[in-house]
């Protein structure tokens, strides 16, 4: 690997909207909500914003979600573009601003995203469309949906390192012991592991308990270059990004116990010149407990076959060796789509400002987040630093 | 509610062709060697168009599997449990499909399988499954 140069950019706004069930909320209305706010904690006004990047709607599918955005906000920037990767999408929105900031194409790059999933749509809609993602002659046909799929992750990672039901639980009550913390999370009553263990099968082996939520909220992260983010308020380091992409399909993955984060995050660790002992906090998808579980092994953070047991030790808690999505995650504090891992971007900026409240890591100056789309398909890892 | 039926395209009609004679065919590159299950007008590993069709072995073992409780769709609700598997089929590629027949709840990774079809919808649509094979 050849190591790229660190990356200059700053984090200069970050926000998200109230989470969970939203009555009356629209998508659109998220994206505005999460813009106002954002500009608002970077100091900064709509006219100052030069670049958009949005994601994608489920309530509201469009071919050129950015443009109908920046028509209803009011905004006419000089670069405008949607970005769809699934979960991976925030992060690829941020390693994408990063660039277009770096390049000089902009100043101030919006990455914004939000859905009314909840509320918009039926669950049975938001399962049905999520379970679009499979192959539609090769996976849909036989019944695939998104967990499904990653039971099938799940049941060869219990197969190859036989751990427990409680270790693969342990990651569901430690995310809901941090969004206890967290006054915005959408479910914060206590979780204990026989909670889970008892939760409905959905599809064996993983329980309702090990699958993230469905959620309204939106998010949104302002991108500038270096200089302009000088008269910014808090501005956090973007250090290093990397991306890994092995494969769409669960059926076509090369390996169902490694995945491209282990590429993604060696290049983000690379060029940020760190490695993964020295991170302080991380905000990892968690679409579901496995895929927690196996980013944090693939990452390098935890031993192969061992993350179950970190987590039941404490170890990815408040106090423990590394916490772990600390606003609580996909499971416990929201997912809305695209911006569910928005969510995992802001909640990191929020550690290294030291603007965590209850949930503060004391003295994070280095944050890991990832994200990834599909069925563990598309990786975008970014390391983040105090400024 | 009727479970749904693939809708073959230019790349994938030779696979389900092939279904509804009790065959299963994958892709073998001319190029390279590699066998390729989803069907494509190129190779996925040389991205030669020297593609042909040959005749699987109807055997392969459980690379993973889930019992679903929970279907994506109203037809695949009406259907739980029913089970969910990655076969690596003798021939080299790795498909998705069921696992039908008696004992779903003892189904265990590395298992033997075979390949059958199973007709679907009103044309009794051939769709290659796997069975456990039981003594
Ligand atoms: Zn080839």
């Amino acid at each position: 690997m050849t190591t790229r140069k660190q990356h200059t950019a700053r984090i200069t706004g970050v926000a998200d909207t109230a989470m969970g069930e939203l009555p009356g909320s629209t998508a659109m209305g998220l994206h505005a909500e999460a813009t106002t706010a954002a500009l608002k904690d970077a100091g900064l006004t709509a006219a100052d914003i030069d670049g958009v990047l949005c994601g994608y709607s489920m309530t509201m599918p469009h071919l050129m979600l950015s443009s109908v955005f920046c028509e209803y906000y009011g905004l006419r920037p000089s670069f405008n573009t949607a970005i769809q990767a699934g979960g991976a999408t925030a992060c690829i929105m941020l390693a994408n601003a990063v660039a277009l900031v770096e390049s000089g194409a902009c100043r101030h790059v919006l990455c914004v995203t939000g859905d009314n999933r909840l509320t918009g749509m039926t669950r049975d809609g938001a399962v049905a469309a999520l379970a679009s993602v499979g192959h539609p002659e090769f996976e849909q046909p036989y019944g695939m949906s998104v967990p499904a799929a990653y039971a099938l992750v799940a049941q060869a990672y219990l197969h190859q390192y036989g751990i427990s039901r409680d270790e693969l639980s342990a990651i569901s009550v430690a995310a809901r012991a941090h969004a206890a913390l967290h006054p915005k999370a959408y479910k914060r009553d206590p979780l204990s592991l026989a909670d889970v263990a008892n939760s409905r099968v959905i599809a064996s082996p993983l329980r309702l308990l090990d699958c993230c939520l469905i959620s309204d909220g939106g998010a949104a992260v302002i991108v500038s270059a270096a200089d302009a983010a000088r008269d910014t308020r808090k501005p956090v380091r973007v250090l290093g990004s990397g991306q890994g992409h092995t494969h769409e399909h669960i059926m076509a993955a090369p390996s169902l116990t490694d995945f491209g984060c282990k590429t993604s995050s060696a290049m983000a660790f690379d060029q940020a010149g760190v490695t993964a002992a020295e991170i302080d906090v991380a905000e990892i998808y968690d679409s579901f407990t496995i895929t927690l579980l196996t980013e944090l092994e693939s990452i390098g953070f935890f031993e192969k076959g061992e993350a179950g047991k970190a987590a039941l030790a404490g170890d990815i808690s408040l106090g423990g060796r590394l916490p772990v999505n600390t606003h609580g995650g996909l499971m416990s504090y929201g997912h809305s789509g695209a911006a569910g891992g928005a969510f995992h971007i802001v909640e990191a900026a929020h550690q290294l400002r030291g603007e965590a409240d209850a949930r503060q890591v004391a003295g994070a100056g280095l944050a890991f987040v990832h994200g990834d789309g599909g069925i563990l398909s598309a990786h975008c890892s970014l390391v983040l630093g105090q400024e | 509610m009727a479970l749904p039926l693939p809708t073959p395209n230019a790349d994938s009609r030779p696979y389900w062709d092939a279904a509804q004679q009790g065959r299963l065919v994958v892709q073998h590159c001319a190029a390279c060697g590699t066998v390729q299950a989803v069907p494509r007008g190129c190779c996925g590993n040389c991205q030669s168009p020297a593609l042909e069709w040959r005749d699987s072995a109807l055997r392969g073992t459980v690379a993973s599997f889930s019992v679903v409780h929970r279907g994506p769709t109203a037809a695949f609700r009406n259907s739980t449990p029913y089970v969910l598997a990655l076969i690596d089929v003798a021939g080299g590629v790795r498909l998705m499909l069921n696992i039908i027949g008696p004992g779903p709840d003892e189904v265990q990774i590395g298992e033997e399988v075979e390949i059958t079809f199973e007709p679907r919808g009103e044309a009794g649509f051939q769709m290659p499954q796997a069975r456990r094979i039981t003594a």
